[in-house]
């Protein structure tokens, strides 16, 4: 069964080749595209079924033993993560069928995604610090052209921020491998753990530590590092931005997350007063910066920022409560964050713009349209009974408990701006007339593929509200993924054989 | 900008980067070389080609779109990974045939994989490079 | 040895830093290439300079010294990486110079001041 590892990387490895190699007749591409997506999606979730019943699942390629080859790891987070990513990866897929314009789809649309998706479920499937590092330029490399497909203006200016950045954080992660290996002499994680275990903590590998932050803090956009989020977010297609939104920056909140609970335990230690600070603030510029914006996709880009300080709270209170609230709110975001997106791509088909001056009423045209953007709102704003509501109880809780008051505070606080910034953006799009200026509900494309527009994006609306109602079972989940990660003995025994 | 001087030396270099480049990927098991050299050294020969006689006939020439390389090349590699799975043993395992040539040395999958690399690195040096000299 | 690479990668980096922060976008990119530069020859120097031999191969006497393989290994795969990144950068360079005709960042501001 160790060949369940593997398929997530593999499924879209190989839909990218046939992809390529179909280039020319764009319905056998599309057919190869869905067909590889729904293998990915099922063989990801397949592996968190079976790495929750059965423990972690290591395999080695090549059949070097553990602490030489590149080890692939699938404890219960980099499951998890995995399953959440595919399924909102192939909601994208569906919906950009008919939601990504021809030139882009025929330009390389889909070899582009499924690139994207192998880096990402590389990136969490790895047991190897350098091996993650090429998974993240596999996942930049793709990510970049994808954000800049298409040649508009504005997504060019946006993808030379992008690029910029990433490429800077991307030589800082590799300086700190290359710390890491000269004073440890090793780069498996395991292994890596059980020396830095040993080593003295005070000495250069925490010099790396400190790197490693601030390569992964650009890439998950948390303050001060998030400039380059919101000048490019918004530019590309919806469904681009969508599982740009959805996935990226989480995926620099899971190398986080692995580094500071296996690495680096955060246990009482100056790193985890700085990550409790950088969360604050991160959720407070997001959501204030969000405020201050007039365009659906704007508001929605700003508003990842304030969601990642969420994620980075909890694995900075370092709780086994902190923790599982970190992966529910992983989970719920992930899905709900896609989603809002996917809605704005469908106002976008239906009206041409995502500025809120220009748009209105589109409650009285659309009411359906209006619930399907009101679910994600108000989850991502934290309304009970939806998923939202529960993410954020449960980290308060876990802040209480921790007595770190402050922080809870804002996180109320910030979570109280979330729900104004969406009441503006239903209040401007969908319920107050439409301007004069604007002829009412043209259609600018036939609704013709609107249907499969909408149907990913209900799909994950339900997914939203089935959280919201059934919050237990994810949470024993969110729980059990929690306590694997607090006992990083788990993983060591699994990759290492054990002792 | 055509000069005679560069076409009528690159009818000559081009074949002789090319065989160079075969050479490069088959060396490439124990002696330096392999596939990303070789396809680097493949794509320099259609690049001097593309500078001296443009890059339509360049594209005449390479006869497939590179993203077909690509695709070709990226499953030529996948394929070498997974044909240890059959046997029993882990993804990208090598495995060895008996028999040997007398230039390359014994046949196996990793050189298969280095072909696939050798046509990734190929199609995708080809593209940036048609796609700039391109006006 | 050590100092005088330790002394070219603070050089390459410092000049890697300064090429970003120019407002050109041609300086820009010279400034990732530079600083992906400064990154592989710091893990080459960081993973030990040894003058040895090459590690066990079958048939041969293995050497008492062998050098650690393992850093050529990552710089060569970064410099594959490198390599791609910046060929794409550039691509983007002049995609970005066709649609706004410009070269200076600051005029590319468009995406970030609000509508």
């Amino acid at each position: 069964m160790k060949l369940l590892v593997l398929a997530p990387i593999l499924a879209p490895l190989i839909t990218a080749a046939l992809c390529l190699l179909a280039w020319q007749r764009m319905w056998l591409q599309r057919a190869i595209s869905l067909l590889g997506g729904v293998v990915f999606t099922c063989s990801s979730v397949a592996l968190l079924g079976y790495v929750y019943s059965y423990g972690i699942v290591v395999m080695q390629p090549g059949n070097w033993p553990a602490p030489f080859g590149i080890t692939l790891v699938a404890d219960l987070f980099s499951a998890v993560m995995a399953a959440v990513g595919s399924i909102v990866g192939l909601a994208v897929l569906i919906f950009s069928l008919t939601g990504v314009d021809q030139q882009r789809q025929q330009g390389g649309f889909h070899p582009l995604l499924h690139t994207l998706l192998l880096g990402v479920s590389g990136s969490f499937l790895t047991g190897d610090l350098f091996n993650l590092y090429v998974w993240f330029e596999v996942m930049l490399i793709s990510s970049f052209v994808l954000v800049s497909l298409g040649g508009e203006k504005a997504q060019l200016e946006g993808a030379i921020k992008y690029v910029t950045l990433n490429l800077l954080s991307s030589a800082l992660f590799l300086a700190a491998v290359g710390v890491l290996y000269s004073t440890v002499g090793t780069l498996n994680l395991a292994d890596l753990a059980v020396r830095l275990g040993d080593a003295d903590p005070s000495g250069a590998p925490s010099v790396a530590g400190r790197i490693l932050l601030i390569a992964f803090g650009i890439k998950a956009a948390v303050f001060p590092l998030f400039f380059w989020l919101p000048a490019s977010y918004h530019t590309p297609p919806a469904a681009i931005s969508a599982v740009l939104a959805g996935l990226l920056t989480k995926v620099g909140v899971y190398a986080m997350t692995r580094v500071f609970s296996l690495l680096f335990p955060l246990e009482g230690d100056s790193t985890q007063t700085l990550l409790l600070w950088t969360a604050g603030l991160t959720m407070a510029t997001g959501v204030l910066g969000a405020a201050a914006q007039n365009d659906i996709r704007r508001v929605l880009s700003f508003h990842i920022i304030s969601q990642i300080g969420y994620m980075i709270m909890g694995l900075a209170m370092y709780t086994p409560l902190a923790l599982a609230g970190m992966v529910f709110y992983l989970v719920h975001h992930i899905v709900v964050k896609t989603n809002l997106f996917l809605v704005a791509g469908i106002v976008q088909r239906l009206r041409g713009t995502c500025d809120l001056d220009r748009l209105g009423g589109l409650y009285r045209d659309k009411a359906w349209l209006a619930f399907l953007f009101l679910i994600p709102a108000f989850s991502l704003a934290g309304l009970p009974p939806l998923s939202g509501f529960w993410a954020k109880f449960i980290l308060a809780r876990a802040g209480l408990e921790a007595e770190r008051y402050l922080i809870v505070a804002v996180a109320l606080a910030v979570s109280l701006l979330t729900l104004f910034s969406m009441t503006k953006v239903w209040a401007e799009a969908f319920w107050k007339v439409p301007p004069a200026q604007d002829t009412p509900a043209t259609e600018i494309e036939g609704s013709e593929g609107l249907r499969w527009m909408v149907v990913p994006s209900a799909a994950l609306a339900s997914l939203t509200v089935a959280i919201g109602f059934a919050a237990e079972p994810l949470f024993e989940l969110a729980s059990a993924t929690a306590n694997q990660l607090l006992d990083p003995k788990q993983y060591i025994d699994a990759v290492l054989g054990g002792a | 900008m055509k000069s005679l001087i560069l076409i009528t030396a690159t009818r000559y270099l081009l074949p002789l980067l090319l065989m160079f480049s075969l050479f490069l990927l088959l060396r490439g098991h124990n002696e330096p070389g392999g596939g990303f050299v070789g396809g680097l050294a493949a794509a320099a020969a259609f690049a001097l080609f593309a500078i001296a006689s443009g890059v339509e006939r360049a594209r005449d020439l390479l006869g497939v779109h590179p993203r077909v390389l690509l695709g070709a090349g990226l499953l030529i590699a996948i394929s070498a990974g997974v044909m240890a799975i059959p046997v029993g043993l882990p993804f990208m395992t090598g495995l060895w045939s008996a028999i040997e040539l007398p230039a390359i040395g014994k046949l196996g999958t990793p050189l298969l994989f280095d072909v696939g690399v050798y046509l990734i690195v190929l199609g995708m040096v080809v593209t940036i490079v048609f796609e700039l000299a391109e006006d | 040895m050590e100092l005088l690479l330790a002394i070219t990668v603070g050089a390459l980096y410092a000049a890697g830093f300064y090429m970003i922060l120019r407002r050109s976008l041609v300086k820009l990119i010279i400034g990732l290439a530079l600083l992906s530069h400064a990154a592989n020859l710091f893990l080459f120097t960081v993973g030990g300079l040894t003058r040895a031999g090459v590690p066990l191969l079958d048939g041969v006497e293995p050497a008492t010294t062998f050098a650690d393989p393992l850093p050529q290994a990552l710089i060569l795969t970064a410099i594959v990486i490198g390599f791609g990144v910046q060929a794409f950068a550039i691509v983007l360079l002049r995609w970005v110079y066709q649609t706004t005709g410009t070269d200076d960042v600051n005029q590319l501001q468009t995406t970030d001041i609000g509508s």
